[in-house]
């Protein structure tokens, strides 16, 4: 499976949260690496999304449908910050 | 490989470098949706160029089946991190893989119509010539504008560019030095993006300058 970059997800992560968010910066909470979430690993054929962390591939989000509900799961995040 | 121009009544405008989403939705109801790098500069009409692959779900329908006049569901724009705009005066790199150059000739064309004069160099690495998608426009000389092809696979017998991968030997005869605050942008499969990335850092380049998209494996890439 082919990993990707968050540049990927920006339309998935604009209905979730109504505003831009590639360029929000996004803090691990495993290792404390912090980035822009454009260049976050990402996993879109997993069952669901994966967004995983460049500098220790720990899991950071995970958004899965499930029977027409959308699940966020975002406890691999100790910030995520929008500046827009 | 197609380029379709879109009429958006409403459309609210695009940055350089932007996507957008093509939603389809079949009669019963299943959803595809895919993101394509806007491909027109901001101001001119949106289009989008695809390339067809064989297993796709929504390619095979937009080069193939979709029709003048035929209404189409997208969303947009998105994105705000892999954009380029004039207001920033530092030379571009811009470095592209098969079609990661979609994303960058919104650039270039942006670059043209802005009346901004940043020095650009663009290496474009692709696996023959006849995939080269934009060639007649790349070929067209612009003043300010340097553009370096790398053929992979094959080459015709009077070609005069690169015949190899992007390597950090490549980028180091092609990118503008590290001195000079160039911001890059790279756009291609996940490997050459990495490749070229890791490469742009190790010249010098500071990980902000270099931004990245990586698009997924197409058809036999």
């Amino acid at each position: 499976m082919e990993a990707l970059d968050g540049n990927a997800i920006g339309g998935l992560l604009h209905e979730v949260f109504g505003a831009e968010m590639t360029t929000a910066m996004g803090v691990c909470a495993d290792c404390g690496a912090a980035g822009p979430v454009a260049e976050l690993v990402v996993y879109l054929q997993a069952p669901g999304t994966i967004v995983r962390c460049r500098s220790c591939s720990s899991i950071l989000m995970v958004m899965v449908d499930v029977r027409g509900t959308r699940c966020i799961d975002l406890r691999g995040l100790a910030e995520l910050e929008s500046d827009s | 490989m197609r380029t379709i121009v879109f009429d958006i009544p409403a459309w609210p405008g695009h940055r350089a470098g932007q996507h957008l989403d093509v939603r389809l939705t079949a009669e019963d109801g299943y959803r595809a949706e895919r993101e394509y790098s806007i491909a027109s500069a901001p101001g001119e009409p949106v289009a989008i160029t695809v390339e067809r692959l064989d297993d796709g779900e929504v390619s095979p329908y937009l080069t193939e089946e979709l029709r003048q006049g035929d209404e189409i569901e997208l969303r947009g724009p998105i994105g705000g991190y892999f954009v380029w705009d004039p207001e920033d005066e530092s030379p571009l790199l811009l470095v592209a893989g098969g079609s990661g150059i979609v994303p960058l000739r919104a650039m270039l064309r942006h670059r043209r119509g802005s009346g901004s004069e940043v020095p650009v160099r663009l290496l474009y690495s692709s696996r023959t010539l006849a995939e080269v998608i934009y060639r007649a426009e790349l070929d067209e000389p612009v003043d300010g504008v340097e553009v370096v092809y790398t053929l992979t696979r094959e080459q015709p017998p009077d070609w005069s560019g690169y015949a190899r991968r992007v390597d950090d030997e490549l980028l180091g005869e092609v990118a503008w030095p590290a001195g000079e605050g160039a911001l890059a942008f790279v756009c291609g499969p996940t490997s050459f993006v990495e490749t070229v990335a890791s490469g742009l850092v190790e010249l010098g380049y500071p990980p902000p300058r270099v931004k990245t998209e990586r698009f997924g494996a197409t058809g036999g890439r």
